[in-house]
């Protein structure tokens, strides 16, 4: 019995919180019986160790907690203690669908903090492997949304399609999913011709194959009807809640950091942001869809413009010398001792830089106080912010909804819980 | 850009109220912790400046026997496509900050976690518990004096029946 009241004391702040909560939604038909639903944190529709207190009154959400935390690692904590190099295996595992796409963030923070700028070539490939991990997530999300809603074939050829990527991601960084592919001015490596034709023939023939999901999915009844006109967030509540990324765009909201403040080679490339007016789970849907073919006209711009030379910045003291000189030359011996016992020693200062990952604004605030360990590094992870949009999203809408809009905002926990 | 903001809020708040500098081309305002609500509302109101999307807010501690913890926002303009940091400092007793969710609805969770990380109190907030710890959980890890290794025990392993 004892056991029992301390259990209940504990969950009390969820439950109040859920108490607390403005419940007048105005819906047709109510039952005025209310029930108290817990989903998850072990559920496989809810994408992740995520876990939702829902109040309901019949099938009808009325109430909606999240709670995460489930798979906090403290990243923050562990990036104080590692030199700026040591911590980019870390960001690997922050939105694993993209680990790419987080370590060219991250490697874009330090590089501003430090004030150097990876040669052309480096900055190239950086956008390539961007894009990359864009179509990655985005195929992530095309399979699972279709599966919260019942169609498992785009699941499979969507897949499929990751499988090859992953091959890429393979030959380009030696890892098929935690790649750690970047690093301070520079790249682990380059990119070897065979490589780049593989990228070419994959994004050559990803069309098709989205082209092909499409087919079952834009005209499918079931599919329409599951996600049309459901999960509505206005345009003012979106940017008032924070949401970035294609959920925004869905909005109608014309917000892309590629666009906005172009950072890499964006600049030079020719793209553009698609934008959708519904705010329901199907405009981000479409949002995606027509991102990824914005992604393939990148990359195979990218494969064009692609020039040759070197992928390190000629800055001794901030980026880690090649192994070859490091055995013959005592200059970079030195170079390579000091930055790897002592990290790069930026100046006094700090940064907020941020790029368009696929789900949203990633960020990273770093503040140094000129040692070779970050003072403080905050990640302003997307998926965390756009959780925070959820309980909007799901009031008013049934019980099934809530995992096609789960589905649609596309949370990673990884990223969220950081 | 720089200039009007600061000359805006400057005559709106007093000369003596911010502390601006810059680098890496980023602005930064220190801004006194009881002037933060209304210089947020101002800054997001103003028809000029516009920054309606509030991009982050997060904790830090100092570690120094005044104003050890500080809160920062990093604020962005959708119109303008211009970004802004805002930094206010508390007492390491007690510390306490107003809230700004009533300025942006989006400072909710980012609160909650530094609430959650550092301890501060963010006075006005509609529902501030731990985002990431658990709920018994009586530490502040990102504090300066947490150890790495975490403090042994503090998390109560769940009991057998």
């Amino acid at each position: 019995m004892e056991t029992r009241t301390e259990e209940v004391s504990k969950k009390s702040k969820i439950l109040q919180a859920l108490e607390d909560q403005n419940t007048s939604v105005t819906f047709e038909d109510p039952l005025e019986n209310d029930m108290i639903l817990n989903m998850g944190p072990q559920h496989p529709a809810t994408h992740g160790v995520l876990r939702l207190l829902i109040r309901l009154d019949g099938e009808t959400v009325v109430g909606c907690v999240p709670e995460v935390g489930y798979l906090h690692r403290g990243y923050e904590k562990l990036a104080e203690n590692c030199t700026y190099h040591e911590f980019i295996p870390h960001t690997d595992r922050l939105d694993y669908l993209s680990p790419m796409n987080n370590n060219t963030a991250y490697t874009l923070a330090v590089e501003k903090l430090l004030g150097i700028e990876a040669p052309p070539r480096a900055q190239y490939i950086r956008v390539m492997i961007s894009e990359l991990a864009r179509i990655s997530s985005h195929l992530m999300f095309l399979g699972s949304l279709a599966m919260d809603v019942g169609a498992l074939t785009v699941w499979m050829w969507a897949f499929r399609e990751r499988e090859k990527q992953y091959d890429i991601f393979e030959n380009i960084a030696g890892a098929r999913f935690t790649t750690s592919y970047t690093r301070i001015g520079g790249l682990a490596q380059d990119v070897r011709p065979e490589t780049l034709a593989m990228v070419a023939k994959f994004v050559d023939e990803l069309t098709g194959h989205i082209v092909e999901c499409e087919k079952l999915l834009n005209t499918n009844r079931i599919f329409l009807e599951r996600t049309d006109g459901i999960g509505v967030i206005t345009r003012d509540q979106a940017i008032d809640l924070g949401l970035t990324g294609p959920g925004l765009r869905a909005c109608g909201v014309d917000h892309d950091l590629r666009k906005a403040s172009p950072y890499l080679v964006y600049k030079d490339l020719d793209f553009d942001v698609p934008l959708y007016e519904g705010g329901d789970a199907l405009a981000r849907y479409y949002v995606r869809m027509a991102e990824m073919r914005e992604s393939i006209k990148i990359i195979k711009q990218v494969l064009e413009k692609i020039p040759s030379g070197d992928i390190h910045a000629f800055k001794p003291k901030k980026v880690l010398p090649r192994k070859d000189r490091i055995y013959t030359k005592m200059e970079e011996l030195i170079h390579d001792f000091m930055i790897v016992n002592f990290g790069v020693e930026p100046p006094v200062g700090e940064i907020y830089s941020a790029v368009e990952a696929p789900k949203g604004e990633l960020g990273f605030y770093i503040y140094s106080n000129g040692e070779g360990y970050p003072w403080r590094l905050k990640i302003r992870s997307p998926s965390f912010v756009n959780l925070q949009s959820l309980p909007t999203m799901v009031r008013g809408c049934m019980i099934s909804d809530v995992v096609a809009i789960i589905g649609s905002l596309d949370p990673v926990m990884g990223e969220a819980d950081k | 850009m720089n200039a009007v903001i600061i000359d805006k809020l400057k005559a709106r708040f007093g000369e003596q109220s911010i502390r601006v500098s810059e680098f890496r081309g980023e602005l930064t305002l220190v801004v006194p912790k009881d002037h933060i609500v209304g210089i947020c509302r101002f800054l997001k109101e103003d028809a000029e400046l516009k920054f309606d999307l509030l991009a982050d807010v997060c904790g830090i501690d100092m570690n120094t026997a005044e104003k050890r913890f500080g809160v920062i926002y990093n604020l962005y303009s959708l119109s303008n496509k211009f970004r802004l940091r805002l930094k206010t400092f508390t007492e390491e007793e007690d510390p306490k900050v107003p809230t700004v969710t009533g300025v942006w609805g989006t400072a909710n969770w980012h609160e909650r976690e530094t609430f959650d990380m550092f301890g501060i109190v963010f006075e006005g907030h509609p529902d501030l518990r731990r985002v990431y710890m658990p709920e018994e959980f009586e530490h502040y890890p990102l504090r300066k004096d947490f150890p790495l290794m975490g403090i042994p025990g503090s998390i109560p392993l769940p009991k057998n029946k």
